[in-house]
Order: C-alpha cells, then sequence, then structure tokens
C-alpha cells in the first residue's frame, strides 16, 4: 500500500514538477480530439485515421507547411464531453492552434472555455450551429455548412421529389435522432419549417445507450408510417437504424440521413435491405484523387498509417477526416500569408481560418479537385452555408444521387441570428468581439 | 513512536470529545490544510489543479454523502449519480433565475432540492432492505435522468438540452463560468469541502450518527431501545442527499461548466459507490482516499506517459487505464476488504508501536 502511495505520489509529483515540452522551432502542434474505444468508434476511427494521415502526408511529401513540420498528437475522448474537457486542458498549455472536438456535446463544452482562452474550435458541419455567427463566436468555425443549412437541404429535396415545397402541406418527416446535444441542434429549424409548409414532424428519439436496440422506436415509426425519415444519428446508431428500417419495410429512398450517417459501414451491414439508403454528403468518395494517392505513396505504404486495410482509403468517413485536415492546413497556409510568419499561434490560426478560402482550383492544386464545393469563410459567416449533394446506397456503394443543393439561407440565417442571441443572453456576460476582421 | 500520545493528557471533557484528540493527528490537519491551501496553488500546474484536484475534492464530497447512507445508515444507494444531477439542476435554475444573489448561497442551497427529492425515494427504505432498496434507488436514478432529459424548463428550453454554468464572481474575483481561474476554483471547492466535511464530522460523532448506526448494525435492536426507525432512515437520506447535491452543483459550476444530463448516469453511481467500498464503508478519510483513488488516479494513469515523454497510441492508454485501475480495485479488495481507512488505521498502529512491533 505505502510502495503504491509511493508511486502515485512519485507521478504526481511529476505533474506537478514537469514543465510542458515547448513546441520545436520548426513546427506548429494540433491536438486531435479522437475516439477510438466506445460506442462511436466505427465512425471514429476513420476519422481519427484520415486526419492524422494528411497530415503524415504533407509532412513526408512537402516536409509541413510552407516548411513548418506538423506535429499532431491524439486524445482519446471516447465521444464524452467529460473527457474531451480533460484533454482539452492537459493539451492547451502546448501551444495547441486549433481544436477539432468531433463531438457536439465536446463542442459545446469547449466553446465558452475557448473563446475565453483564445483558441479556436474548428467544428467541420457539426457542433453548435449559431456558431456560424463570427460577429458572435470570433473563434469558433463550423465550415462548410451547419446542420440547420443541411436540414433545410434535406427539406428541399424531399419537397423536389414531392412536387414543391408547397406540397408538404399534411405530410409527416420523420425524425429519428441520436438523444444527445449532437441529434437534438437541427430540432428548432425543423419545427420552424414544418409551420411554415404545414407538414407535420414525428420525433424519435433514440438514448445513446439504447442505441443498438431502435425496435421501439421502429415500431412507432411503422405505426406513424411518416412519409419521409431523416435522421441525425452517430457510431453504432447508423446501421441499427439502417438494419431496423429495412426489417420493418420502410422505402428506403425516403429515408435521408445527415452527413454523418452516410458512411460505407452504415449502410453495409443491413445487406440489399438498405438498397436506396439516401444521405447528404460534402465530401467525395473514393481514393481517385492525387492527394489521397499520395497518402496512399507516402504514408501507408511506408507503414505509418494506422488503417489496417488500403480499401479503407477513401471510404466516407475517412475522407471526412482528409477533408477536416484540409480546412486546417489551408488555414495555417492562410495564417502564414497574413501574418508573414511561419511558426504561427493560436491567434494568427484564427485569422487564417476567417480568411480562409478553398477555390476550385485550389482544390485542384493541392490534388483533390472535384473532392469537395469550394468553401469560403468570412468574418460574418463562419460556415459559409456550401451546398451539398445526396449520395445513395447501390447496395455496395455510395452514388451520387443528385446536384449539388444549396441550404436554404433565407430561412436559416434568421434563426441562426435569434439563436445566437439567446446563447449571449443565456451566457451572458458574453464577451464582445474585440477582433478585427482580416483584410480581403 | 510517531503516533505515541503518551504525555498527552485530556483535563476536560472538552479535550475528551475533540475531533482530533491527539496532538500529531492536528498537526498532521494542519500540515494537509496548508499544502492544499497554499502548496497546490501556488505550485500546481493549472492541469494538476484543473484536471485532478477539482474533480477529485468534488467526487469527495459525492462520497462522503453517500457513504453517510451507505456506511453509517447501512442503506445502499445506486441513484446518487441522480441526485448528484438534482444538485447541478438545481443550482442552474436558481443561479439563472436569480442572477444577483451569489453563487455559493445557490451551489449550498441546490442541495437541500436534492435532500427533498432523497427523502421522497428514501421511503421504501422503511419496508425494503440492502439489495432491494438498491433496486429502489435505482428506480430513482432512471426516472431523475429521464426527468433531466425530458421536462425543458430544467434546461431553460435549451435546445441542446445541456445546461451550463454562467460568469459570477465572489469579492470580486470570478469563480464560476469560462474564464475562472482554475485557483479561485479550487479554493471555493477545497473550502466547501472541508466545511462540510467538519459538518459531516460532527453529526457522525454525535447523537445522529449514533442512531444511524445503531440502525445500521440491527434496526430492531434500535427500534427496542427508542429510535425511531422511519425519521432516522430519512434524514440519512436527506443529508446523504444534500452532500450529493452540493457535490453535484459543484461539478457543474466549479468544474465542467456545462454538463449534459448523460454525464449523471449510472455509472456516476457507480464511481461514487466504489469510491465508498474501496475507500472504506463508515469512514470519512475513506472518502478521501476512495475518491483520490477512483477519480484522480484514471487521469493520471492516462496523462502520465504523455508528460513523461512515452509515446504511446490514446486508444491503447485508455484501455490499459481501465485495466490497472479494475486491477488494483481487485488487489485492494483482496488485501483489505475494509477499504483503505482500514489501512490507513493498520499504518496507524504500526506508527505508533514502530520501531518496537509486539
Amino acid at each position: 500500500m505505502r510502495v503504491n502511495t509511493l508511486l502515485v505520489g512519485t507521478a504526481m509529483m511529476a505533474l506537478v514538477g514537469t514543465a510542458l515540452p515547448a513546441a520545436a522551432e520548426d513546427s506548429v502542434y494540433i491536438p486531435l480530439l479522437t475516439y477510438r474505444t466506445g460506442a462511436f468508434a466505427g465512425s471514429g476511427i476513420p476519422i481519427a485515421d484520415g486526419m492524422h494521415d494528411y497530415f503524415k502526408m504533407l509532412n513526408a511529401r512537402d516536409g509541413g507547411i510552407g516548411g513548418v513540420k506538423i506535429v499532431t498528437e491524439e486524445c482519446e475522448t471516447g465521444y464524452t464531453a467529460q473527457k474531451g474537457v480533460e484533454c482539452y486542458e492537459a493539451t492547451k498549455a502546448k501551444g495547441a492552434l486549433v481544436y477539432n472536438p468531433w463531438s457536439t456535446g465536446i463542442t459545446l463544452a469547449l466553446i465558452p472555455k475557448a473563446t475565453q482562452e483564445k483558441i479556436p474550435v474548428l467544428s467541420m458541419a457539426y457542433g453548435l450551429s449559431a456558431a456560424a455567427m463570427g460577429k458572435t463566436f470570433p473563434w469558433v468555425f463550423n465550415p462548410p455548412l451547419t446542420y440547420w443549412d443541411g436540414l433545410s437541404v434535406a427539406i428541399k429535396y424531399v419537397g423536389d421529389k414531392s412536387g414543391g415545397l408547397d406540397k408538404l402541406k399534411g405530410k409527416t418527416i420523420g425524425f429519428i435522432y441520436l438523444d444527445a446535444p449532437y441529434g437534438k441542434e437541427p430540432i428548432p429549424l425543423l419545427e420552424g419549417l414544418a409551420k411554415d409548409y404545414g407538414f407535420k414532424v414525428a420525433k424519435y428519439p433514440v438514448p445513446a445507450d439504447k442505441m443498438q436496440d431502435q425496435s421501439s422506436q421502429w415500431l412507432n415509426v411503422q405505426q406513424d408510417n411518416p412519409d419521409w425519415m431523416v435522421m441525425w444519428g452517430w457510431g453504432a446508431m447508423n446501421p441499427t437504424a439502417v438494419k431496423e428500417a429495412a426489417k420493418v419495410g420502410y422505402p428506403m429512398d425516403k429515408f435521408i440521413g445527415v452527413w454523418w450517417s452516410g458512411s460505407e459501414d452504415d449502410a453495409r451491414p443491413a445487406g440489399p435491405g438498405g438498397k436506396g439508403y439516401l444521405t447528404l454528403n460534402f465530401t467525395a468518395t473514393g481514393a481517385d484523387f492525387p492527394a489521397v494517392q499520395d497518402i496512399v505513396k507516402h504514408v501507408f505504404d511506408k507503414g505509418n498509417s494506422s488503417v489496417k486495410e488500403k480499401s479503407k482509403i477513401g471510404e466516407v468517413n475517412y475522407n471526412k477526416g482528409v477533408y477536416n485536415s484540409v480546412l486546417m492546413a489551408e488555414a495555417i497556409r492562410t495564417a502564414q500569408k497574413i501574418t508573414g510568419k511561419k511558426v504561427i499561434n493560436a491567434a494568427d490560426m484564427r485569422l487564417g481560418l476567417e480568411a480562409l478560402e478553398i477555390s476550385e482550383a485550389r482544390f485542384k492544386e493541392i490534388g483533390l479537385g472535384g473532392f469537395a464545393a469550394p468553401v469560403k469563410v468570412t468574418c460574418d459567416d463562419h460556415s459559409g452555408a456550401h451546398a451539398v449533394y445526396l449520395q445513395q446506397w447501390n447496395g455496395t456503394k455510395w452514388v451520387k444521387a443528385s446536384d449539388w443543393i444549396a441550404p436554404m439561407k433565407d430561412k436559416v440565417r434568421p434563426l441562426l441570428e435569434k439563436d445566437a442571441s439567446d446563447y449571449t443572453a443565456k451566457n451572458a456576460p458574453w464577451p464582445a468581439r474585440s477582433e478585427d476582421c482580416p483584410k480581403s | 513512536m510517531f503516533y505515541r500520545e503518551a504525555g498527552q493528557f485530556k483535563t476536560g471533557y472538552a479535550d475528551d470529545m475533540a475531533v482530533f484528540p491527539i496532538r500529531q493527528d492536528r498537526i498532521g490537519i494542519a500540515v494537509i490544510l496548508a499544502i492544499a491551501y497554499l502548496a497546490v496553488p501556488m505550485f500546481g500546474s493549472p492541469f494538476f489543479v484543473s484536471t485532478i484536484m477539482i474533480p477529485m475534492l468534488i467526487l469527495t464530497m459525492a462520497a462522503i454523502g453517500l457513504n453517510i447512507l451507505t456506511g453509517y445508515a447501512g442503506l445502499i444507494s445506486l441513484g446518487t449519480g441522480a441526485f448528484m444531477g438534482v444538485g447541478a439542476y438545481a443550482c442552474f435554475k436558481l443561479a439563472t433565475a436569480f442572477p444577483d444573489v451569489n453563487v455559493l448561497v445557490w451551489v449550498l442551497a441546490s442541495g437541500f432540492f436534492s435532500a427533498a427529492i432523497g427523502v421522497v425515494f428514501g421511503l421504501p427504505s422503511l419496508r425494503i432492505k440492502g439489495l432491494y432498496l438498491a433496486v429502489a434507488t435505482l428506480a430513482a436514478q432512471f426516472f431523475l435522468q429521464w426527468c433531466f432529459v425530458r421536462i425543458g424548463w430544467l434546461t431553460n428550453y435549451s435546445s441542446s438540452g445541456s445546461i451550463e454554468a454562467a460568469r459570477r464572481s465572489l469579492f470580486g474575483v470570478q469563480i464560476t463560468g469560462p474564464g475562472a481561474s482554475e485557483t479561485a476554483r479550487y479554493l471555493c471547492v477545497l473550502t466547501l469541502l472541508v466545511a462540510l466535511t467538519w459538518i459531516a464530522s460532527n453529526i457522525v460523532r454525535g447523537r445522529i450518527g449514533r442512531k444511524w448506526m445503531m440502525v445500521r448494525d440491527m434496526d430492531i435492536a434500535a427500534e427496542l431501545m427508542g429510535v425511531r426507525l422511519l425519521p432516522t432512515k430519512l434524514l440519512a437520506f436527506a443529508v446523504s442527499s444534500y452532500f450529493c447535491g452540493v457535490a453535484g452543483a459543484m461539478l457543474l459550476f466549479f468544474h465542467y461548466g456545462s454538463m449534459e444530463s448523460i454525464a449523471f448516469n449510472i455509472e456516476l453511481s457507480f464511481q461514487v459507490l466504489f469510491m465508498v467500498i474501496i475507500g472504506g464503508l463508515g469512514s470519512l478519510i475513506g472518502s478521501y482516499l476512495g475518491a483520490g483513488f477512483i477519480a484522480a488516479l484514471p487521469v493520471v494513469i492516462k496523462f502520465a506517459p504523455q508528460i513523461l515523454g512515452i509515446e504511446l497510441p490514446s486508444a491503447v492508454v485508455d484501455q490499459v487505464t481501465v485495466m490497472i485501475i479494475g486491477g488494483l480495485i481487485i488487489f485492494f479488495l483482496i488485501v483489505e476488504p475494509h477499504g483503505f481507512a482500514r489501512l490507513w488505521q493498520i499504518g496507524k498502529q504500526k506508527l505508533r508501536v514502530w520501531p518496537f512491533p509486539y
């Protein structure tokens, strides 16, 4: 017992005493909050691999960004806000450039902290939708679009297929969602649109600990028989929902998932029954891009990737991870250009993110032509409300099922503004933006 | 030798009833308090204070609460997490409804809400005992958690369903909400814990505590001696839930800053129960030791390789941490089933006779 106390004591002293290693001269440090354990690991692992591998590829192929190596470090969150905050506290002192929480719950917990401590948070197409209001949330970025934008695209698509948005009157749209901040995020807009277009909403919450048993929710779906189903699911919830939908015989081409419910592993387990399942997406699928091939060449073939099979490279969630790193890498480049510094800090990173613009030509230049729609972040709009497309599962892979559809900006923007002011009122006194907008 | 009380005479009843009758204990407590109040904030790194010390102290409070119920009154509860949640939600509602009142008042007041709920769910304890009571409190756990998710009023109709700690200050220093320094938060938590521990130690040493222990040891005998079971048991539930509620409120306001209902789930209840069992049933110092073991050790193990410069994949570290903690729990339960408190007692006895053991 006393030996153990001694050990713990020593470890604690080490924790207290050790000065954290400072970043080396020619590197920037990015902590990656990932989850390779727990019920969400199925979604978390490919994303973590994708984020890592793109940076590793840049380090190996180009020697980093602008001659500066990117040092990444993973911290396991298990998708829980508690561990996410622990990771944040443990890594922020090492000069973290930016945080990628990869969980709406963690994002919500980090927004006030990071705003106060002036470290940018990049919640790529997740997190607090209202964070798109850059004037209110100068340190939070959620490109390429918010959940509310995504939901408006889903409703637009439903309207299209029904012969116009005015035809939605009297229809029922079912909304099955993970009963966590993530799944609840789009509800205010859904209810607003329901009022505007006169459709009914049936909500089916799935508690996080019951993700793998959704029989009661789908029994209700069977009874209510909604005309369309929209899903906000993540982790083990997705394949279960697709399987259950197939089992109860819900028409799969009327079942639309958000971009986080559309990986191969989500649709594949349903077998032939999953055919026709639709999801939103904002990145291309597949590995036929020069940059992704470079990842295979410089990282995977050299055994530096934690991906086990080559076929996993280019899958939906892997590409999302790559895209997340592309946003960060381009923001670093932009920041280097704006500040003229090689080694940037968190404040410079914020400038880079706020001036981030990846045009079609630029995507081509970095070897990702056609990988995603052009992205532009402005001081006023930290998200950009960029277009997404729908993809459909054909039984073996995802195929593009629609053109790029732009969100209903006119519907979403006023709600975002209202929600942002609600947020600041609730968290009063919320610090007013003191940072200038970058010159464009 | 170190613990010999020879030469320390008690000359009055007050001396005889002192919390710490032995001089060495008094010195020891003074040293520990000095370290906690001065050395930790001065020399501890922000990470150490905010990620190890604050949650450890808060969970100590919860462990004391459960120890009162389970250790002293012999009533098993699996609803600790939910009772902590009641405290957190009550404090959130009070602090947002009355922003001008000092938040420390609300942290202390929120315990009363938790106590009231605890009494309601403690009512079955008169009829059912042991594991059956555990099941009844399990119902409290699930029911209350359901309330946190489903009753929008509790979260002020937040669309995400999470509750946040507002910015509040004490004597001009910000103590809660984003931007509050970890030192300020730590000192608040420490002061509340010390004050409430002092109250708890006086309760359990006095008439009420003795009644609880009588009920625990043999309730029929206690009844025959004139202890009324229902008020005694309900009081145990009330006091225990009060401590848990304050701990929950502190968890929200001084540690996380933003919480979801899922944080107050059954896992938290089990975590606190493990602290009490590992620390030692019916012992306040055991609550401290148990909380240190269950709350702080995983964080230390998780971040130790990183700080010592050893490269390990984060998922491996996470899983290894769980395995080490699980192994240590089994080890300690085999070596000393009565918990760390008993080990501390044995150690004290050894120190007393050292270097001439008999």
